[in-house]
Parts: structure tokens; sequence; C-alpha cells
């Protein structure tokens, strides 16, 4: 089990060390913030990027690394997922329990500027409990259906998928549960794979899938 | 973590472009400033760690009485041992390395002519900024015997420590069949759910532990925070408007409002004396006493602030936040108390560096646990409305909806623990 322990260790380190910045903008978001402070004289006074932020940490923790135990670490999420989610959240198309009234409360503009914060900051990961015989297991299943768009174990914030590595676990048995239940709609490219999952693996299989991903701090 | 609120983003939009914007603040802008806070609870912890976070140039001192803070948020949890005080304390270890001063002692004046703040102690401290963050204080006027004194038989436990303790003790040795009576106060006043979720969850206790007690809860308003809400709860769990609920609700209309308490008796008068067990008595409450002796506040008794800035109304380079300022809409919580403190923090640094006051934004979100499985929030966002007032942003926030599943309010409850490990960690850690 000690070799096993390593191997996830190791695997963790590779996620860690993946170095930042490697996320590609998009065009759109050609967002001007300064932080706190826009200066002159804005057609329309937004408040700055870290201004929009700092109000989120209450729940995700500062500058987005929560501390558990069930709310989202954002940090390092790429613009377009946080884009599209805080979209997703606004117009009720994604389940939640308080998002979809505080999404409502933001500008599209203002949303691209958390955005920008929220891409820039480096992921603190937190440790949590998981069972190892289930995360080994996991970390195969990963491999074999989810690695194509979430790489490196799911540490990678691509364009258009989350972070899981590292991601609280009941947060992920959540959202689990959401697109299992259809209450989250998923992308016909990815629907097909995750059906696969669900078919061959069942319950057991997203446990261990979600034990993987917490053993990944 | 200073580099990174420090950085620069240089991406550029069309629609700003024409606004030349530049990034700030820069580093040590603020240096030989000096910000004194008073209060070291939710607001001021705040505003001294993210000073310091903004512009490391800056002096900051923080005066605080106590050495070990106890947060009044998860604080009804500790009432019926569902937790340990202890989870709920923070002591200020962590602001020292962010480099605040912390001075324990309490401030017995502040003069706004000589910019000066004095301790008990009797040392005086010089500011460029003062922050006034004491939160509420009692009015032991409002209620006829309810005193200081009385307040350690009849106990408020509303600011979280030894009081909280005392209720707790005192629900622990209630018989069965007990009565437990609340106090609840006029508005406006800290976390306005808070005695309902204290009636909430004293009501499980007792359906698990001694269920032939019973609550009443005797108020002056004609309604109260998350009623709905609240009340549905009750009905589902307590029996509520059944000949047998556990909670009984006597508001404005059934002439519910305590004007005076007998403590030998055990009462509290309403129209008709109301003989209790356990009497929990949440009077009536005003700014923090040093805000007000130092003509911080107006009439109302809460301090009167520009909501761009929280910079005092009444005195220059004073700024008040958290509960004792006048921040409607915005409810006097933590999560408001710690969302303004970051914009008092932003706009001092423009200040010291002559630039333009940021525009604010502002979140609120208020959990109230009901059941170990049952929790519903209200949210909302804020900005700053055409008259420079802080005003709700159309069309968001809101209530947990009615019909929201026993899966959704499930999963607040584990969010409602997240918001408390996530503030208390943007806050003291
Ligand atoms: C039962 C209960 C439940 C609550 N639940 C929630 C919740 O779920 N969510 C939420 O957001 N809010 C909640 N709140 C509200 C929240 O606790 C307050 O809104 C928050 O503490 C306000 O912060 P503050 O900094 O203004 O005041 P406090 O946190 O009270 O801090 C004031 C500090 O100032 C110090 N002080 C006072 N006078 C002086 C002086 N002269 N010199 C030096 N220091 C001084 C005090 O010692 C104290 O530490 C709850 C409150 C209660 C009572």
């Amino acid at each position: 089990m000690d070799g096993a322990k390593q191997e996830l260790r190791n695997m963790s380190r590779d996620i860690n060390n993946h170095p930042p910045g490697k996320r590609p903008y998009c065009a759109a978001l050609l967002v001007l913030c300064a932080g706190f402070f826009i200066t002159g004289h804005a057609a329309a006074e937004l408040p700055g990027s870290a201004m929009l932020a700092y109000t989120c940490a209450g729940c995700h923790g500062a500058n987005g690394s929560s501390v558990g135990p069930a709310s989202p670490t954002i940090a390092g999420i790429s613009v377009d997922y946080f884009i599209e989610t805080m979209l997703a959240y606004k117009n009720a198309t994604r389940p939640s329990t308080i998002m979809s009234r505080i999404a409502k409360g933001y500008s599209d503009e203002e949303i691209r500027l958390m955005a920008a914060f929220f891409a820039e900051q480096k992921i603190v990961r937190q440790p949590q409990d998981y069972d190892m015989k289930k995360a080994i297991r996991g970390r195969k299943l990963h491999k074999k259906y989810c690695n194509k768009c979430h790489e490196d174990g799911g540490a990678l914030a691509d364009d258009d998928a989350g972070i899981l590595a590292g991601q609280w676990a009941p947060f992920l048995q959540f959202t689990f549960a959401d697109f299992i239940s259809g209450a989250r709609p998923m992308p016909d490219s990815k629907k097909q794979q995750f059906d696969k999952l669900i078919k061959q693996q069942g319950a057991d299989g997203v446990e261990q899938l979600i034990q993987f991903y917490a053993s990944q701090h | 973590m200073t580099n990174i609120t420090r950085r620069t983003f240089i991406t550029i939009s069309a629609a700003t472009v024409a606004a030349s914007a530049i990034g700030f603040p820069r580093p040590g802008i603020g240096a030989g400033k000096r910000v004194v806070i008073v209060g070291g609870g939710i607001a001021g912890a705040t505003a001294a760690k993210y000073l310091r976070l903004m512009d490391g140039g800056i002096d900051v001192t923080l005066i605080e009485p106590k050495k070990i803070y106890t947060t009044c948020f998860l604080s009804n949890e500790v009432l019926w041992d569902h937790r340990n005080i202890d989870s709920i304390q923070f002591n200020y270890d962590a602001l020292g390395k962010h480099g605040v001063t912390v001075v324990h002692d309490v401030v017995t004046a502040i003069d706004p002519g000589s910019r000066r703040v004095t301790i008990k102690g009797g040392k005086r401290f010089n500011y460029d900024a003062c922050v006034v963050s004491p939160g509420i204080s009692f009015n032991w006027d409002a209620i006829e015997n309810y005193t200081p004194e009385a307040s350690q038989k009849l106990p408020h436990a509303y600011q979280a420590g030894p009081q909280t303790l005392l209720l707790r003790d005192q629900i622990k040795a209630m018989k069965d069949g007990g009565i437990f009576i609340l106090v609840a106060p006029q508005n406006p006043f800290r976390c306005p759910p808070g005695p309902y979720e204290r009636a909430s969850q004293i009501a499980w206790y007792f359906k698990n532990h001694k269920p032939r007690s019973k609550i009443i809860i005797l108020d002056p308003k004609p309604e109260f925070s998350k009623q709905a809400l609240f009340t549905a709860a009750w009905e589902r769990y307590f029996g509520y408007k059944t000949g047998n609920s556990m909670i009984e609700w006597i508001g404005e209309a059934d002439a519910g409002e305590v004007t005076r308490v007998d403590v030998k008796r055990m009462e509290a008068i309403a129209s008709s004396p109301y003989k209790g067990d356990v009497i929990n008595v949440i009077p009536p409450q005003h700014a923090g006493k040093i805000a007000l002796q130092s003509g911080l506040a107006d009439d109302t008794g809460w301090c009167p602030v520009n909501h761009r800035t929280f910079e005092s109304k009444i005195h220059k380079d004073i700024y008040v936040v958290g509960d004792a300022a006048i921040a409607a809409p915005m409810p006097k919580s933590g999560y408001s108390a710690n969302s303004q403190a970051k914009v008092c923090a932003a706009a001092i640094i423009a200040k010291f560096s002559g630039e333009p006051e940021p525009v604010p934004s502002f979140v609120n979100t208020c959990y109230s646990l009901i059941t170990p499985e049952h929790a519903i929030s209200v949210a909302m966002v804020y900005n700053l409305g055409p008259k420079g007032v802080i005003q709700e942003v159309p069309g968001a926030g809101g209530l947990t909806p009615k019909d929201a599943s026993d899966e959704m309010r499930k999963r607040e409850v584990a969010y409602a623990y997240s918001w408390f490990r996530n503030i208390t960690h943007d806050i003291f850690g």
C-alpha cells in the first residue's frame, strides 16, 4: 500500500508543479482590470476585478481556494469555464443552491472581470480524507473515461473543463448526482463517455473517481 | 498573496480602452501612513488584513481587548452541544504575521480633531485614517429591569463567548416539559434571522431530548426574516400552527413586545407575564459604545457613512464598518461586515495615494441551520445606486426557493459549514 500511496503522491506532485499561466485567453476576454482600481472616467463605472472577486472569498476562500468542506475551489479555472459557469447559473440552466441567485447580480462584463482574476490565481489545495483503495481504482477509471477532457488527473484548467484534482469531495458528489439525474445537462461530446462510465461502472465507479480526485492535493 | 493583489491585469477591452487605466495600487505608496482600527471583530480584522495585503507599506494597528474572538455565527449550535465552543474561536496570530500590530486593550476615546485614539492603558495612537468597527452594544434602557447583571441570569447570548456557555448550560439543565422563552428585538439588529435560527435549533434539540418542552418567542415585530421558510420548517418538524406546537411565535399583533422582566419570578412581561424556565432576552441594539461616545452615531444610534468609502458622514478620516454602520439595505451580518471592510480598505488606500474612490461591490449570504439536514439561505449582490446609496442589484439574490428539495436543503447545510470555514480563514487565517 505504501508504494501505491507514493504513486498517488507523485501524481499529485506533478499536478502541483504544472506550470501555471499556460491557459489560453479567448479573444472575447480581452478585459481591462486593474485590481481594485479603474482609474479615469470609464464610461460605465465598473468595479475592479479584485473588488468583485474579493466578495466571493466568504464561500470560495481567499483568492478562490476553498478550505472546504464542500464549496468548490474556483482559483485557477479557465476564463472560458468561469464565464460558461456563471452564465449557466445566471440563466438557471445549471442547478444550484445559491449560485443562481448570486450570478444574477453581475453583468456579463463584470463576470469577465472576475473570470480574469480567478484564472490568474494559483490553486492552494488542501488535504482531505479519502479512501486509498477506491482512489487507486478511481485513477484507472479516470484514465479510461475522463482523461481526454480532464487532462492530468483533472488538474488542468482547459478551455471548457473544470478542475477536478483536489476538488472537495462533497462538491464532486453533488455534481455527479446532478449529471446523473439529468438536472445538469452535459454537452453531447462528453455525454457519451459519461453514460458509458455510469453504465459500466455504476455508483461504485463514481465514488472511486471522487476518491481519486480527493486524493490529489 | 500580496503580489497577486498587486498584479496589474493588462488585458484590455475595447469598451475601456479609452479610460486608459493603469495598474494600481503601486507598491509602497502608503508607506508611513498609519491606520488605527478600533475593534478586531469580523469587520475590523478583515480591514486590518486586507489593508496590509493591498499595500504592505501601511502601518496598521488593531486594538481589540479580547485575545480570543468567538464568532457569533454557528454559536447557536454551541447552545445545544452540537458544536464545541473552541471550534468557533480564533486568535490574532495570523494577523500579526500579515504585519498588523495587534494591541489587546479597550479604546476609550477617539479624537477626530487631533486624529488620535486613546486606550485604557493610557497610550495614544495617531492616525491618518481610523477604522471604527466595534459591532453592537445593547440598549439597556429598553426593557425595564434588564440590566447587565440581569443578563447573568437571563442571558442574551448575542455577543458570543461566556454568554453562549451560560445559555447552553441553562438549556442543558432545563427539565423536560420546561418553557424556553426567547425575547426578540426590534429592528434593526445584528443578524436578522439569528433569533429564529436559534429557536429552530433549540426546538430540534427539545424534540430529540426533551420532547415535552415548549418555546415561546415574544416579538415586538409584525414579521421577521425568512419567515415563510422558518414557519414552513416549523410546521414540518415541530407541529407549528397545531394545538400541540413546540414553537409559539407571539408577534406585534398579539402584543408580543416585552417591556419588563422579573428576574426573581423568571418572567418576561409583555401585555401579560410569561413565565419561563429559561429566558433568553435579546435586547434592542445600537452601534458599539465607543462609536456613540465618539459622536459617530446619529439619532438612530447607528453610524451614517458614505456608502462608497464607508467614511463617516460626521467625522473626516474616520471610517465605520460592520454592524455599527448604517448600510441598509445590507443586513447587519458577518458576511456584510467582511465585504464592507474590503471596500473600506480599498477606499483608504486610494485616498492615501490620491486616486479616485474605487467603485464598490458587495455580497451578503446568510445561512440559517434549522436541523442537521435542513438549512436555508438569503443571498444578495449589492452595488452603488445612482444616489450614491447601496442598492440591491435588481433581479439578483433572494431566498432559498420554498419548493427546494430535501437534497438541496441538505446541500445548504454543507455550504453553510463551508461558508464558516472560508470566511473565518479569510479573516483570521
Ligand atoms: C446568534 C448569531 C448568529 C449569527 N449568524 C450569522 C451568520 O450565519 N452569518 C453572518 O453573516 N452573520 C451572522 N451573525 C452576525 C455577525 O456575527 C455580526 O454581524 C458580525 O460579528 C459583525 O461584525 P462586527 O465586526 O461589526 O462586530 P463584532 O464581530 O462584534 O466585532 C466587534 C469587536 O469590537 C470590539 N470592541 C468593541 N468596543 C471596543 C473598544 N472600545 N475598543 C476596542 N475594541 C472594541 C469587540 O470586542 C469585538 O471584538 C450572527 C450573529 C449572532 C448573534
